[in-house]
């Protein structure tokens, strides 16, 4: 900490002033809706300058200060993380350093090839983790969970009748939009047909989504309104 | 004469400003919030089963509740947690709080301001709650995470020695909770617990997600998610579920039910507007057969 | 050297984990572990790179006079402000060993006073582009249109009182037809039917993907110069 300012900022004066710059932020993102503008723009550009930033820092304390710096040179630490002072030191940690820092290589034109290889680490894990996450999670267990018995004993005659409607509308939807993504066949016959079926499947998930989208968006819209009215109204954050 | 003013009409319906739009939806938005109009969703099946989760658990379980989301989707995601950790405390669980968005811990610090403090005091850190807070990584942190918990999470949001820690004797891995909660708007997210913790580990996963991504996760249910909340209904559903059981909460957990009061409006604006929109669609392509 | 290299470690670290999955025992589940740990890490540096780069095409701007460079100079200042507050942890009460974004700190401040409500209302903006979209593109024009409107339609009337009395008169063997009850049935059917083969039709071209990741086929991500 090179400067105590805590009980400046912690003063209703400061909680003041930011909440007017909080509102006067909010309303210069709004005067996009009138059209683009330089206080829009001003707004805009600050956030993109704030963001990184702000993922830097989290990414540094959070998870290189602790996660490598920490088991590199734990007896170091003292001063930032006093918890881990006693640790031994882990050597294997040199690795994601040197990779993290040949990653950084990109940012200097005449060595980023070198950075390649970080790439080629990154790009290798994701490669590897994705393919067998992806093939249990999204592809064998949905088939499995498509396939479940159309009729269940023991339900009342309208329940049972709606299951297996809707069963029936499941897997037939599932397979006809399956069709319909499938490319190698010219889509004609009974097979354009299902395929056709298969839009149809697709345009209701799409619609429901679409709905569902209008649901968030609003939401967000309304704590924004919120805030304004607390503003208005002279409520702190 | 008849036909040229019913023209005149739908053309400008058609070519109407947008900004008379926006100015209607801000309308419809604010006005409700001022006269505080709220309402009530019952709970749907989806939402009811991540209910009758929390609620079947025996005393002491540990959830893990994930804040994969930042104030963009504050207005959705943060009403979900609340009434997610009220009930789990309610129960007597106990609640670790991580994040795999760097601006989760504002949402979970949030949380603990607004809910575990106020309305929990009695609750102890480090044994009935813990904040643990961001790590990087995205799926490849919860990857880690299912093989061995400490290696990235050593110490607490504040630094300070996790094994000193009351209630993370027992964390080893992932494999040791009871419940992962996702809380999320995107990647990585409540998708993600589930592929890289859920079926790998057999670990029971919830979530709640903004609206956006509910409909995408439908597939999951019931098989490989428990049940889930989607957008601000979902979490209205869920404070719906926990009132009912628990009426203490009746004025508290109402902020998703508070806010439905907008939503309700906004879309009966838009659902007018589709109609409108469709009106003069057919008037217009009656009228160009007509002309042809 | 330039484009060996990076596909064999992408080869070699793809098969381990691929391996590990089907053989939960040291040596692969120990790298598997491992690698995780690399990869969170390499994260952060991924983080710096993106700050780097910003840097890097903002300076560029400010110093060529490009289109609109004053704006970058906001965007910029912004970035080391933020930067500072948080590196330096100025007004973290407790010092170093403080938490960086605790309160009284400057970090949270700006947190508070700028990251929070830009995030937030940029977001929120969309609501009026939707509600504008469905106004003007949200027609009935074909049958498949049609079935997208109808299906938005309902999910959109559930939560209103609309919704709800426009079909609660229903007799019973309809009520499946009222609109609380058809907005389940479209979300848990339909759209669980449609989302599950786009699901299983994104798994596999995720899954082809990778291979030909792992596999040197498919190279895009070593660009194109200093072949060899």
């Amino acid at each position: 900490m090179i400067l105590d300012a805590q009980p400046i900022l912690s003063s209703p004066l400061a909680n003041a002033v930011g909440v007017w710059i909080a509102s006067l932020l909010t309303l210069m993102i709004f005067s996009f809706l009138y059209k683009d503008n330089p206080f829009y723009k001003f707004a805009e550009h600050l956030f993109v300058g704030v963001s990184a930033a702000y993922w830097m820092c989290v990414g540094f304390w959070t998870t290189l200060i602790p996660n490598m710096i920490a088991r590199l040179w734990p007896s170091h630490m003292g001063g930032v993380l006093p918890a881990v002072v006693g640790n031994q030191r882990e050597w294997g940690y040199v690795i994601p350093l040197v990779l993290g820092l040949i990653l950084l290589t990109r940012l200097v034109t005449r060595i980023a090839w070198l950075s390649r290889w970080a790439m080629g680490f990154v790009i290798g894990f994701a490669a590897g983790t994705n393919f067998t996450r992806y093939l249990q999670s999204d592809f064998v267990s949905q088939i499995h969970s498509t396939m479940v018995p159309i009729y269940e004993p023991g339900a009342t005659t309208a329940a049972t009748i709606g299951n297996i409607f809707s069963q029936i509308v499941i897997v037939g939807g599932v397979v006809s939009a399956l069709i319909y993504f499938y490319f190698s066949k010219e889509h004609k016959g009974i097979f354009g047909r299902t395929a056709r079926v298969g839009i149809w499947v697709l345009m209701a998930a799409f619609g429901a989504s679409f709905g569902y989208t209008v649901m968030a968006r609003i939401s967000l819209l309304t704590g924004r309104m919120g805030f304004i009215i607390q503003w208005i109204s002279g409520s702190s954050w | 004469m008849a036909d040229r003013q019913e023209v005149t009409i739908i053309e400008r319906l058609g070519t109407v400003d947008r900004r008379y739009v926006f100015l209607l939806i801000a309308v419809a938005v604010i006005i409700p919030l001022i006269v505080h109009y709220t309402t009530a969703i019952p709970t749907s099946a989806i939402v009811q089963s991540l209910f009758d989760k929390i609620e079947s658990m025996p005393p002491g379980s540990k959830i893990l509740i994930s804040f994969d989301y930042g104030p963009s989707t504050e207005p959705e995601n943060q009403p979900m947690a609340n009434a997610v950790t009220r009930h789990a405390l309610e129960k007597g669980h106990r609640i670790y709080l991580v994040a795999l968005w760097a601006t989760g811990p504002r949402q979970s610090q949030k949380l603990i301001d607004d809910v575990i403090k106020v309305e929990f005091p009695d609750k102890v850190y480090g044994v009935d709650w813990i904040h643990l807070g961001y790590k990087a990584g995205n799926q490849g942190l919860i990857n880690t995470l299912l093989s061995d918990f400490r290696t990235m999470y050593t110490t607490d949001i504040s630094g300070n020695a996790i094994d000193g820690l009351p209630m993370m004797k027992d964390i080893h891995t992932l494999r040791d909770f009871d419940l992962i909660i996702g809380l999320g708007s995107g990647f990585p997210g409540t998708k993600e617990w589930i592929q890289f913790a859920g079926d790998p580990g057999d670990i029971p996963v919830g979530g709640g997600t903004t609206a956006v991504m509910a409909p995408l996760l439908y597939p999951y249910y019931p098989k490989q998610m428990v049940g889930f909340m989607g957008g601000l209904q979902g979490a209205a559903e869920y404070e719906y579920a926990l009132v009912k059981i628990y009426p203490k909460y009746a004025m508290r957990s109402r902020i998703a039910s508070t806010t439905m009061g907008p939503q309700v409006t906004a879309h009966l604006v838009i659902v007018g507007f589709i109609i409108l929109g469709n009106i003069t669609f057919l008037i217009e392509k009656r009228r160009k057969r007509k002309y042809r | 050297m330039k484009r060996t290299v990076p596909l064999i470690i992408t080869f070699f670290v793809g098969i381990i984990l691929i391996i590990a999955m089907f053989v939960p025992h040291d040596p692969f589940y120990g790298l598997d572990s491992k690698f995780s740990i690399f990869y969170d890490v390499i994260a952060v540096f991924a983080f710096i790179l993106g700050g780097g780069n910003l840097l890097k095409v903002h300076f560029y701007k400010i110093q060529n006079r490009r289109r609109d460079w004053k704006y970058s100079i906001v965007t910029v200042s912004g970035f080391f402000l933020m930067l500072g507050a948080g590196l330096l942890k100025i007004g973290v009460p407790g010092g170093w060993s403080g938490d960086y974004q605790a309160d009284g700190s400057l970090f949270k401040y700006l947190y508070d006073a700028a990251f929070q409500p830009l995030q937030a209302t940029m977001f929120s903006l969309l609501a009026f582009f939707v509600a504008s979209a469905s106004y003007r593109a949200f027609r009935a024009k074909t049958r498949e249109a049609t079935i997208l409107l109808v299906a938005a339609f309902v999910i959109l009337l559930r939560p209103t009182p609309l919704g709800y009395y426009l079909t609660f008169w229903l007799p019973k063997p309809l009520q499946f037809l009222h609109i609380p009850n058809l907005s389940t049935w479209i979300m848990s059917v339909p759209n669980m039917a449609g989302q599950r083969a786009i699901m299983i039709g994104i798994a596999l071209g995720i899954v082809s993907t990778s291979l030909r990741l792992m596999l040197g086929i498919e190279r895009s991500y070593l660009g194109t110069e200093g072949k060899g």
